[in-house]
């Protein structure tokens, strides 16, 4: 039997090109060293996949999959911008953005904001579905550190962070439901400020939406010449991008 | 020699702010002289630009802001009912924007606050003239109550964007803003 190119060797294809991977790798790692764009919002090149956004799904050999915890094998035939997929994307992006409260004006993570350029690529024009108006704390008790958790989508990568290269576990997913389960702080009053949480934990920086903000550092950027608004996020450069 | 001009019937435009600012008005003039050319092209039918009261038929209806009252409601629903085409334009008529930021807390409380306990007032007491539309409980972006036809995004969104909808509209093409004019904020 005549074995296709891709096959022979460790590559496979993402819309139609090929793309190399080492043995190990997950599609979208192979993708992001590529410099192939996948939309994603809870993987992070430094972290394992947690799996659980759901964007970066796409379709391998006809069937959904997420590129954030499948294998790269040779020969595989992924599709990833198509108009179905990115429908479907959307549609997510939709749920998040009603789920929580994310009025970008008011946001200083806007322009920077992993959620809100994705959203952007992806041409969310509204969030089509009725609003839940979630009622969420706002935590100011840190002296460097604000927790605004109006705009969490519940991505974990701060939980991640604090665990794995912190080494202090100051958050932590807990509760039930679609509205009950949500990122906690683990003091025994729920407040930062009683945790030993720092400006420099990897975790105050990981943040891809506004949940996390370094205090006293409001509008360094103005808006309009930030990160996003200068190019999209799939025509950033990979390495400055999460 | 020259064919005599048929006159180009021109589009009927009705625009109007519920809970907002009239940011979004401000910047549909933004679009500075290019207005003289949309004058060619477009009448304006209800619109704080001519001060008429209801909106008669028309083409295209544009609604800056939320609902926060009934008399938005109202309005809204007018504005449906006349405009073959509906344009949510800016961040408050899109999800409800900065009006929405009361949605957690309680009317009354806030009524209360603002009327009677806050330091300064002379506790003259809740406004409750029947002339007045009563408040909703919460803030609502339009999408919820009626059916609408394209969202501009944006607070508010830039003049180019707003020119770059009214001439796809006018064109008869589905408005597409690309990197630049796509904005939340």
């Amino acid at each position: 039997m005549k074995t296709s190119d891709s096959e022979a060797s460790n590559t496979f294809q993402l819309d139609g090109e090929d793309i190399p991977f080492t043995p190990g790798q997950t599609i979208i790692q192979a993708a992001k060293a590529h410099g192939t764009y996948i939309p994603h919002l809870c993987w992070h090149p430094d972290f394992r996949a947690h799996g659980s956004c759901k964007l970066c799904t796409v379709k391998v050999n006809g069937r959904f999959g997420s590129s954030c915890t499948m294998e790269a094998k040779p020969g595989l035939e992924v599709e990833n911008r198509t108009t179905e997929l990115d429908d479907k994307r959307r549609t997510l992006l939709q749920m998040l953005f009603v789920e929580g409260n994310h009025f970008c004006p008011s946001c200083e993570k806007s322009g920077n904001c992993t959620l809100q350029a994705t959203a952007y690529e992806l041409k969310m024009v509204s969030p089509h579905f009725d609003m839940f108006y979630p009622d969420r704390a706002v935590d100011a008790s840190h002296p460097d550190i604000l927790l605004d958790f109006n705009r969490c989508i519940m991505c974990s990568l701060c939980v991640t962070a604090s665990s794995e290269v912190d080494g202090k576990n100051v958050f932590y997913m807990g509760g039930r439901g679609l509205l009950g389960r949500r990122v906690h702080v683990s003091s025994e009053s729920g407040k930062l400020a009683d945790t030993d949480f720092a400006l420099s934990d990897r975790a105050a920086s990981i943040c891809p939406v506004g949940v996390i903000l370094k205090k006293r550092r409001g509008f360094a950027v103005p808006i309009g010449e930030r990160t996003y608004d200068l190019a999209p996020i799939s025509e950033q450069p990979a390495e400055q991008t999460p | 020699m020259n064919a005599p001009q048929t006159p180009v019937k021109k589009l009927r435009v009705a625009t109007t702010s519920l809970a907002g600012c009239f940011g979004c008005h401000m910047s549909i003039l933004d679009i500075d002289e290019r207005i003289l050319k949309l004058l060619d092209l477009i009448e304006f039918d209800r619109s704080p630009l001519t001060d008429i009261k209801h909106c008669g038929p028309c083409d295209l209806g544009l609604i800056e802001g939320g609902l926060c009252n009934a008399e938005n409601v109202h309005v809204l629903r007018e504005f449906r009912k006349n405009c073959k085409i509906l344009v949510a334009v800016g961040a408050c008529a899109i999800n409800g924007g900065l009006p929405a930021q009361r949605n957690h807390l309680d009317l009354r409380d806030i009524l209360e606050e603002v009327y009677q306990t806050e330091v300064g007032l002379s506790h003259g007491g809740i406004p409750n003239d029947p002339e007045l539309p009563l408040p909703l409980n919460q803030v609502h972006p339009i999408h919820e109550v009626v059916k609408v036809d394209y969202f501009l995004p944006g607070c508010p969104p830039p003049a180019d964007a707003i020119w770059k909808l009214l001439t796809d509209l006018l064109a008869g093409r589905t408005p597409n803003l690309g990197h630049g004019l796509l904005h939340y904020d």
